[in-house]
């Protein structure tokens, strides 16, 4: 039979077609809300891109003895939403949530969780850091058991340390450091080589909340609009001036770390870990720098927990036991690159080199003379969204549109007072942990 | 003669057509399903929104969110970008997708082919168009690449450098033009199709030039394909999104971003919805002003 040039073309675009839309078909594996017949539901806001969830279903899941249904997605009001309709119903369809210290805070104090203090004494064994287990308890009874942990650290490329300036030490940067420095690399290259993930998928707000503020400030809400905070922002502003315009669009740094676009970089840890797996001989990770008030951080926990509308919790419980095991918790190290809220040397196995290196890193930067470990906002519930808004247009209006700092800060701190009211939160850590709504200053 | 009346008024009254029987039910019984879709699916969720804009994160019926939208720093600058893009883009999608639609429609050899390439970028997504634009256009992309090894340039440029907005609306325009003007190809080749032959050798014997047949007859007889079109392109340029987030970062708003910033970030669905009726009443606007500019010929009167 001969084909014609048409039919030819026909049948190409076909197979063509059929691949997308297979392709497609796959896709919606991952739609929330999709459930299968039977087998439990895990829900994380963690662990949500394409690749994490993978290593979820086919490594970290292995070897469990029922079936699971591992539903991934990022949105925190979506869990929310999802959990208040199951309480509301009377059943739940999620057998068991992974999610942020925050976001189950939030569904604690909305009585919407399990007690898991039972929980959480069977896996006495697993030897859960204590400062991750005092961050697991609201109200005197644990809300979830550790499960993930990490931080936010700095990473670079090798050839941005010659242009380090002089004394300075590569693990004990401070925040003037750090601009002399990127300011050299720019003079010395040409090109604005530092970068921040400022993107739509980034994660600048916890730079400024979590690292910034805290190490300028020694606060976040009670410092919002200080001396100090101007010096701060007068501070990005300038660094600033030295990353690459690019960074508007960046989402994770390690890739414009690989392709050389970024030679200094600051983001998650596991936003990085690519960058030094793939190339541990070229990209270094070091510590955040230390700032006037001390080496502001963000640890990031990461637990499980059971909706208190699970009518059966022993399946949920057999779970949580699998993916705390020893096991699995370095298969979870390995894959996902998350660090366990246990101490490393437990770990069997070792570690993949580019992960040991920001495990170094982490332990480092919590062992700096000076480190103030911040919390993410506890206790906004639906107002962590405007929170992250305040920053997110303060940095916009400062930096992007080269604003005035103090008259920025004025306005931005009256919607920051809007939001802490409205939600009726208490400071949490790093300003003066009190009673009653926190006030800005 | 008499019995073929008969036999006719025989089988109208069977088929139920003069006393109003089901026949009668039947279009309106066929219209249901759509009509049912279209209030569910469209007219609910738009009332929704109407409810949603118009409450407060409190509950109260009240201006907050609107008032929220209009104090928002980012608005003024979205609806403009959002405006700057229709009207560039408009014009330039117009002129390529009518030169590909006559390249498409020609007897040229291979016209059949052409149609494929040009309704390729139809396949892709709009977020795939956007990453796929994005690795063109980054510092480290295709394009300074390629200028590069024709030592066009020196360095690689930054294209995507938020501080010359102009620049970056560019890339957009491009990548926008790339991946939806196929879509007014195929209502263009549709309306083309349909012009009679007749119309066409008329003009050649009148010995009309290309231009003169394009002004006097081509134009004239597509006027209700272009405002389809038209149409189509001016509601989809109000939601475009995936690619000016993926070339202009956080530093470009248009107001399909705002909307599903406001939304997913800021988790303020009251806001999202403020920043949709936005859409919808700016979209209405704009249609309308379509059906005015391009009236058809019955509503001219002709």
């Amino acid at each position: 039979m001969r084909l014609s040039r048409r039919q030819v073309l026909r049948l190409g675009l076909g197979a063509a077609a059929s691949g997308l839309l297979a392709g497609c078909a796959l896709d919606t594996t991952g739609a929330p809300g999709s459930q299968g017949s039977e087998g439990l539901v895990f829900y994380s806001t963690q662990l949500a891109t394409t690749e994490e969830a993978e290593a979820v279903r086919r490594q970290i899941l292995a070897g469990f003895g029922r079936q699971v249904q591992f539903v991934s997605d990022s949105s925190a009001s979506k869990m929310f939403d999802r959990v208040r309709a199951d309480a509301r119903a009377g059943s739940s369809s999620i057998g068991l949530l992974g999610a942020l210290q925050g976001e189950f805070a939030t569904l604690a104090k909305e009585a919407l969780l399990r007690d898991m203090t039972d929980v959480v004494e069977q896996l006495g064994d697993r030897g859960f850091t204590r400062q991750y287990l005092d961050l697991a308890r609201v109200d005197g009874r644990y809300a979830f058991v550790p499960w993930i942990s990490a931080s936010y650290i700095m990473a670079a490329r090798r050839e941005a340390l010659p242009f380090l300036p002089a004394g300075a030490d590569l693990q004990r940067l401070t925040y003037t450091q750090l601009l002399d420095w990127t300011r050299a690399i720019q003079q010395a290259t040409g090109a604005p080589r530092f970068g921040l993930p400022a993107g739509e998928k980034g994660l600048l707000k916890r730079f400024l909340q979590g690292y910034a503020y805290p190490s300028f400030t020694g606060g976040v809400n009670t410092t919002f609009a200080s001396a100090d905070a101007v010096g701060m922002w007068e501070w990005v502003r300038a660094v600033w001036g030295t990353a690459n315009p690019q960074s508007v669009t960046y989402g994770f740094m390690q890739e414009p770390l690989l392709s050389g676009e970024v030679w200094v970089a600051w983001d998650h840890a596991v936003r990085l870990v690519d960058a030094l797996e793939t190339r541990p001989d070229d990209v270094v990770s070091f510590p955040a720098p230390t700032g006037p008030k001390g080496l502001g951080y963000l640890p990031v926990l990461g637990g499980l927990s059971i909706p208190r509308a699970v009518a059966d919790p022993q399946p949920s419980i057999d779970l949580i036991r699998h993916l705390t095991d020893p096991a699995r918790v370095s298969t979870t190290l390995r894959t996902v690159a998350w660090f366990p809220p246990q101490d490393l040397a437990t770990i069997p196995g070792g570690l993949p080199p580019g992960v040991g290196q920001e495990a170094e890193t982490l332990q480092r930067m919590v062992g700096t003379p000076g480190a103030v470990a911040s919390s993410l906002a506890v206790g906004l519930g639906g107002q962590s969204g405007a929170y992250d808004k305040v920053f997110t247009d303060a940095f916009r209006a400062i930096v992007l549109d080269g604003g005035d700092i103090g008259g920025t800060l004025a306005t931005q701190a009256v919607a920051l007072q809007g939001v802490l009211d409205t939600a009726k939160a208490a400071c949490w850590a790093p300003d003066p942990v009190g009673e009653g709504v926190c006030r800005v200053g | 003669m008499a019995e073929v009346t008969e036999a006719v008024r025989a089988a109208r009254t069977a088929t139920g057509e003069r006393r109003g029987g089901p026949q009668r039910w039947l279009p309106y019984l066929l219209l249901a399903p759509s009509v049912a879709y279209l209030l569910i699916f469209f007219a609910s969720p738009m009332i929704q929104a109407f409810g949603l804009a118009f409450t407060s994160t409190t509950g109260g019926w009240g201006l907050e969110s609107v008032r929220a939208m209009f104090g928002d720093d980012r608005f003024w600058p979205a609806v403009w970008t959002t405006l700057i893009l229709l009207v560039v883009l408009l014009p330039l999608q117009f002129a390529l997708a009518l030169a590909m639609s006559m390249v498409i429609t020609s007897r040229l050899r291979a016209s059949g082919f052409w149609l494929y390439v040009f309704l390729l970028p139809l396949g892709v997504s709009e977020l795939g168009a956007g990453i796929l634009w994005y690795s063109i256009f980054v510092e480290q992309g295709w394009l300074n690449t390629v200028l590069q090894s024709l030592g066009l340039i020196d360095r690689p440029v930054i294209w995507l450098d938020y501080r010359e907005p102009w620049r970056v609306i560019g890339t957009i325009v491009v990548a926008e033009a790339w991946r939806s003007t196929s879509l007014i190809v195929i209502i263009l080749v549709g309306g083309l199709r349909a012009i009679p032959r007749d119309y066409l050798e008329a003009a050649d014997v009148f010995h009309a030039g290309p231009w003169q047949r394009m002004r006097h007859v081509v134009l004239p007889m597509m006027r209700p394909t272009i405002r389809t079109a038209l149409i189509v392109r001016t509601v989809l340029a109000f939601e475009v999104f995936a690619t000016v987030v993926a070339l202009g970062g956080t530093a470009t708003d248009v107001l399909a971003t705002q909307a599903n910033r406001a939304y997913t970030e800021y988790q303020d669905a009251h806001l999202a919805s403020a920043y949709g009726l936005v859409i919808l009443l700016v979209s209405l606007v704009a249609v309308g002003i379509i059906l005015v500019a391009l009236p058809t010929r019955k509503e001219r009167g002709q």
